[in-house]
């Protein structure tokens, strides 16, 4: 894949999104509504099919590619498991096993055993488990890592949201007869670090919008007879803002092609608390420049700001993420320390 | 609005990693004898003997093209033997400026002679630049600087006062901005000039900085005759070639790396201690450090490629001074240990930090000039 497929990617995911995620797309799918059309249009495209080799029916794109598409779905906020589907596409293809025709998938993310390929397990926080048809599970088989693939049973299943209402449901499985499985050569924690970096690049795309919503806010909004972003107060907070937005875009844009690269720990920790402080800082920006129209319900900042401070905890908050960067460093020694940031390793 | 900046990611070549290692070798010994409160001031400690083994390995004027005694590398090279430097605390502060950004100058509008004359020198590790921007009255608002030089005959004479000039006291030379006629346009009628400073009627002053450190000066012209070939570029063009100057010399390592020492020397004592805080702290100043890495690399890869990443480059150093400045207040929460130059290394790099960080965002371009480029920017003024 070069320039030229990203570019072609960047434009369908800005058309598709711009044209389908409606603010009443958003308002409906907090309700619980599943937007079917953005959904269909979506998969009609094959983004969800970004990362599966052309042999197994997908796209043979690759992690840089996917970037793009985690980014723009942050950008708008697209209340669909795009990313999500994305990546658990990638876990089955690893496996070699095909995803069932029209199927939604969910990643379950826990610890989770099999005995004669019955399954046990929770895993808390499903993203999009309610709208999902299949779950895709990395467990240990004896001593294997297998991946394999479930059907969601409402039963097995308690909904719950995140704060931006997107729904994160519980599912509880007591020897659930797993659908396919295969073993797989992976890393165990998969699951975990590939959720820190959709995570990371979709903040990055949100960050993105709050800042590009905020100019456009301080460029209309008069006070005191001018546009409140001719404020040099304003003007300063924005720019911050822009700063922050910019190393987001750039420490998710280092953990996708650290992935490519076949190296992403480091890569993944830098970017997931990298961008954490960066929501902390620019949401914070974001509201104060929008003032009391931000803070309403009726205004769609906080969609994309709620989002922010979800995602900013999920697959590790990045304080987690910074002490596993904390203690390599220090277990390396400070010689070590430099080496391992030119290298992006911190196994040196 | 679409975002105004776009930091592409930039690999360095296979040629820049093998530098990487000769620099990491080379320093190994270059550095044995240079005290830690020289390594814990980076690109403003100096040290002519070792700038002379810098030039002697070819590391100055990297990458200036051949034809001008560089060795033709690219910016991705120069980087890495940058950054290589800045990590290792060398005293690179003497040759920094002239290779920097006055060789450059030189290579891009100076004249044959001025380069046969000048660039020699650099390239060598012996001839030294400062730079004579800010004035008395024209601090952030550089346009309005009052320095005069009036054309008489085959000279300039030249009369006024430039300040917070770093390391005038051991430069052979300035390059220096002065006003060469009024103009409506307050950033018309000035221009840069080459100045020899051991002219008659240049007079250095020292400035002592509040870590009692001259680095510092108060240069005064009174009537100096500057040779009308020591003008650069056209005259009145000034204003325009020192925008272009200031891309180079705000997104480099230099912009991030100040308090790099400090960082280490806070790995080495949280070896000995196991604290939950200071680990998680210690690497999201990793990850902060290694974004900025990133960033500063990508406006590298602009520039290699001809690109202006004004922008981006505002970014970089705003950011980047941020982080600087935050590390020894950090490490100051950290650990119980007061700043002290007769203490441990990390008593003597957090005194020596603490007092030399508010310096961070104040030069090169303060942080609100900065923010108000940005601004700029994003459409807002």
């Amino acid at each position: 894949m070069n320039d030229e497929t990203s570019q072609l990617l960047s434009d369908t995911a800005e058309k598709l999104f711009s044209d389908h995620v409606t603010k009443n797309c958003i308002i409906d799918a907090e309700k619980g509504t599943w937007p079917d059309e953005l959904w269909s249009e979506v998969i009609a495209n094959g983004l969800n099919l970004i990362l599966v080799p052309e042999e197994l029916g997908g796209v043979g794109g690759n992690w840089m590619n996917a970037g793009i598409l985690f980014k723009a779905s942050g950008r708008y906020q697209a209340p669909i498991p795009l990313a999500e589907n994305i990546v658990a596409s990638y876990i089955l293809s690893l496996a070699g096993i095909s995803q069932p025709p029209d199927s939604i998938l969910t990643i379950l993310n826990g610890a989770f055993v099999a005995e004669k390929d019955l399954l046990s397990g929770s895993s808390p926080r499903t993203p999009f488990a309610s709208h999902s048809t299949h779950g895709v599970v990395l467990y240990k088989d004896d001593s294997d890592l297998k991946v394999g693939l479930i059907e969601i049973d409402k039963n097995q299943l308690k909904d719950n949201n995140n704060i931006a209402l997107e729904n994160r449901g519980h599912i509880e499985l007591d020897k659930v007869s797993l659908i396919e499985n295969s073993k797989v050569d992976c890393d165990s924690n998969l699951v975990k670090k590939l959720g820190a970096l959709m995570r990371s690049n979709q903040m990055a795309g949100a960050l993105e919008s709050i800042l590009t919503q905020s100019v456009r806010y301080a460029n209309e909004r008069i006070q005191f007879g001018r546009p409140i972003g001719k404020f040099q107060a304003i003007q300063q907070d924005l720019a911050v803002l822009s700063t922050h937005v910019a190393a987001s875009s750039v420490a998710a844009d280092y953990a996708c092609s650290s992935m490519d690269k076949g190296n992403p720990d480091f890569a993944i920790a830098v970017a997931k608390s990298r961008i954490d402080d960066a929501v902390s800082v620019g949401a914070g920006i974001a509201h104060q420049v929008h003032g009391a129209i931000g803070f309403t319900y009726e205004h769609g900042l906080h969609f994309a700001t709620r989002r922010l401070w979800a995602w900013r905890a999920e697959y590790g908050s990045g304080s987690e993420w910074s002490k596993i960067l904390g203690e390599k460093a220090i277990s390396n020694g400070a010689d070590k320390f430099w080496p391992s940031i030119t290298e992006g390793n911190l196994d040196i | 609005m679409s975002i105004p900046f776009n930091f592409r990611l930039t690999d360095f070549p296979v040629e820049a990693e093998t530098l990487r290692l000769e620099v990491r070798e080379f320093l190994s010994t270059a550095l044995a004898d240079v005290p830690k409160e020289t390594r814990a001031e980076t690109w403003y400690g100096a040290d002519e003997g070792f700038s002379r083994k810098v030039g002697e390995r070819g590391w100055i004027g990297l990458s200036w093209p051949t034809e001008y005694g560089g060795s033709g590398r690219s910016a991705m090279e120069r980087y890495v033997v940058l950054e290589e430097m800045l990590t290792a605390g060398a005293p690179v502060g003497a040759h920094w400026i002239a290779d920097r950004q006055s060789g450059p100058l030189i290579i891009r509008y100076g004249t044959p002679e001025q380069q046969e004359k000048i660039l020699p020198g650099i390239l060598r590790g012996e001839t030294y630049f400062c730079i004579g921007m800010s004035e008395p009255d024209s601090g952030s608002d550089l346009a309005a600087l009052r320095t005069k030089a009036e054309k008489k005959g085959d000279k300039y004479i030249v009369n006024g006062t430039k300040l917070w000039t770093s390391g005038a006291q051991r430069c052979q030379y300035m390059i220096a901005l002065f006003r060469t006629s009024k103009e409506e346009d307050r950033h018309g009628g000035l221009s840069q000039f080459i100045v020899d400073l051991s002219l008659p009627g240049v007079t250095i002053r020292p400035i002592t900085d509040l870590a009692g450190r001259h680095h510092f000066n108060e240069v005064v012209f009174e009537d100096v005759e500057v040779p009308e070939t020591m003008l650069v570029g056209k005259e009145g063009d000034g204003w325009n070639q020192v925008t272009a100057e200031l891309a180079l010399e705000r997104s480099g390592p230099e912009r991030y790396l100040s308090s790099y020492a400090l960082l280490q020397e806070l790995i080495k004592e949280f070896s000995e201690r196991n604290d939950y805080e200071g680990v998680t702290e210690i690497g999201r100043q990793m990850a902060h450090l290694t974004t900025l890495r990133q960033m500063s690399v990508s406006v590298a890869g602009m520039l290699n490629d001809g690109e202006n990443p004004a922008l981006e480059a505002s970014v970089v150093k705003d950011l980047g001074a941020v982080f600087e400045q935050d590390l020894p207040n950090i490490a100051h929460r950290l650990m119980d240990l007061e700043p002290d130059v007769q203490g441990n290394d990390f008593q003597k790099y957090l005194a020596i930090l603490t007092q030399i960080s508010p310096s961070f965002s104040l030069r090169g371009g303060t942080r609100e000039i900065l923010r108000g480029i940005i601004a700029r920017g994003l459409g807002l003024r």
